[in-house]
């Protein structure tokens, strides 16, 4: 199912969540929303399943407009951040709810659940029909949010945060898993995220929303190499900002107006007067520290005002050294540095 | 020094549980010793005649039926007010009900005022309505008080339960009504088991509202206890007394387990 808002406006007193959201989820693929806390991420998803009335703007779902659609009607299923489990039910009868609601005939109703459990890898626990939620581990308890949502065959799957409540392991391995799931139904999903990793890594389109407006979308490598607006270039990735703009010889002249952004998988060290052949951006710097990541060694060089970091393959020593990134490697913006880095 | 310290605090403590004790287990003893004394008078310091004559009085008459009486109206109060309660508690807790706190605040208010006035003037009215000395009169009066119990422990009790339970079943197609009777109401079963227990305790030992508007036909048992002790009954009023404490530490006991700090953490808060 393709759907599509347009124009989506939110206020909640006299703070504005949405402020024009324009966007398209495409049929079967998943469409991961990231921004930060507060930027509209979840209110969006709370309007594609209608919990909440926009404003303004129009909701469309193959083509048909929703906007006032009751969320009983809406043929969506929703997997919330704390899964909302109903703790007096058994998993049984907390994947059966909504295909009882459907007057599904018993034995369908035992075999969709079925189907459901074996989906979310649920079915190798025994007798795990028969526990009530406060009995699962975390994990478990996503599985089953995740079996109760697709059980009801839903054309639009919507997750907030599924896995914010996981630890970092069975996040991992849960993220693979709700991907090559959606793959295999194909279903249409639009999943909430705070965490650009998870979001990257998951997504067919990537949209980045902040204040309450999409500042970019399309494909997560798109998005992180070329991105249009400074603030996504910040939030993905390990990001350095320096305030300043490229002198002729190179050199990064910091009096300037301007921001220099780049990443610091990019950013080499050298020894002065040692840049390698090719177009590089440079700065006179120190390193003052340098953390083992276990994947790559963190090295933070203090280059006039600020901290710059650089992955590494090796430890770096302390001492003058200059940093150079390739040029086709840095964005340049106009305006100084915000200081929006957290 | 330090030797006379402790034995200065030993001897407090014993002193603070002596004084506890008495305190706690001085008036039931009393009601115990008046209870079973058939023949006591000044100046002796103990029943001169001891036995169970008006225990077995108690189980025969006046008393028995004082008790039946006060426990059918405290059933039908219970039922009327959570009946009554239920809907108005799960639309203010969701904040779907038009002008929720003035109406919350309409429920504690005869409590506001003294109790004494406020039945006086509803007695008044009662006479007028032929309701005065009847039990659906008494019933009226325990649901005035019974229904503050009972709007605002279930108002808690719905407020505890996470919206996004509910959302869960409306997302997967459930009516409104559907969600409360299958989602919101079994979970907030152990409030309104509290709710029942505090509605139906007050209701049995109410007494200034059953006394004036009951009276003389009416007669729970703490009327009965009143009337008995008026008469310079003791034994009576002892014997009543202790039986009324009963169903109150039987039901005291269930409460704890269903009553949840967060409920009466919120009471009287809009």
């Amino acid at each position: 199912m393709e759907v599509r808002v347009e124009r989506l406006v939110k206020r909640f007193g006299k703070v504005t969540a949405l402020a024009g959201v324009t966007q398209t989820f495409a049929a079967g693929a998943l469409t991961a929303v990231v921004g930060p806390s507060g930027c509209g991420k979840t209110t969006l998803l709370r309007v594609l399943a209608g919990f909440v009335r926009p404003d303004e703007g129009r909701v469309w779902m193959d083509g048909r407009d929703v906007t006032g659609v009751a969320p009983q009607a809406r043929g969506c299923a929703l997997v919330f951040q704390n899964y909302a489990l109903w703790p007096h039910m058994t998993v049984f009868e907390n994947i059966a709810f909504g295909l009882r609601l459907r007057r599904l005939s018993t034995r369908e109703i035992e075999k969709r659940v079925r189907e459901a459990l074996a989906l979310v890898e649920l079915d190798r626990v025994p007798g795990i029909e028969g526990r009530r939620p406060r009995e699962l581990s975390g994990g478990q308890q996503q599985r089953v949010a995740l079996a109760r949502a697709i059980a009801v065959r839903p054309r639009l799957l919507l997750l907030d945060e599924p896995l914010s409540n996981l630890d970092a392991k069975v996040r991992h391995r849960v993220r693979v898993e709700i991907r090559a799931l959606q793959r295999r139904i194909g279903i249409t999903t639009v999943y909430v995220t705070h965490d650009q990793e998870e979001a990257l890594s998951i997504a067919d389109t990537l949209v980045v929303m902040e204040g309450g407006r999409v500042v970019q979308a399309g494909r997560p490598e798109e998005v992180y190499a070329r991105p249009e607006d400074p603030f996504v270039a910040e939030f993905l990735g390990s990001t350095n900002v320096l305030s300043g703009r490229v002198a002729a010889d190179g050199r990064i002249d910091e009096g300037g107006e301007g921001r220099l952004l780049f990443r610091a998988e990019d950013v080499i060290l050298v020894a002065e007067g040692a840049l390698p052949a090719g177009d590089f951006v440079w700065a006179r710097g120190e390193v003052v520290d340098c953390l083992f990541l276990g994947s790559v060694y963190r090295a933070y060089v203090r280059v006039a005002g600020t901290v710059v970091m650089a992955d590494l393959r090796e430890r770096a020593p302390k001492g003058p050294v200059v940093v150079a990134v390739p040029r086709r490697r840095v964005m340049e913006f106009p305006g100084r540095d915000l200081g929006t880095v957290a | 020094m330090k030797r006379t310290g402790a034995l200065w605090s030993a001897t407090l403590r014993a002193a603070v549980a002596a004084f506890v004790l008495f305190a706690v287990a001085g008036p039931l003893l009393s009601l115990v010793l008046w209870s079973v004394a058939e023949r006591w008078y000044w100046p002796a310091p103990l029943p001169q005649q001891i036995g169970a004559k008006y225990w077995f009085r108690m189980l025969q008459g006046g008393p028995l039926r004082a008790l039946l009486r006060g426990v059918e109206i405290a059933g039908v109060t219970t039922v009327l007010a959570l009946v009554l309660a239920l809907p108005v508690s799960y639309l203010a807790a969701r904040r779907r009900l038009p002008a929720g706190p003035a109406v919350l605040t309409l429920f504690v208010l005869p409590q506001a005022f003294p109790q004494l006035p406020v039945f006086a003037s509803a007695t008044v009215l009662f006479y007028r309505w032929n309701l005065a000395g009847t039990v659906p009169g008494v019933i009226l009066i325990h649901l005035v008080g019974g229904l503050v119990y009972a709007v605002w422990t279930l108002t808690a009790a719905f407020r505890a339960i996470g919206p996004e339970l509910e959302e869960a079943a409306v997302n997967l197609g459930a009516s409104g009504t559907r969600t409360f009777f299958q989602v919101a109401l079994p979970l907030a079963l152990p409030g309104v088991a509290a709710s029942a227990i505090l509605v139906f305790l007050y209701s049995l030992d109410e007494f200034n509202g059953t006394l004036l508007v009951g009276a003389p036909y009416v007669t729970t048992l703490p009327v009965y206890m009143y009337t008995a002790s008026l008469g310079y009954e003791l034994q009576v009023a002892s014997v009543t007394a202790l039986v009324l404490m009963v169903p109150g530490m039987v039901l005291l006991v269930l409460l704890e387990r269903f009553l949840r700090a967060e409920y009466l953490a919120f009471f009287g808060r809009l």
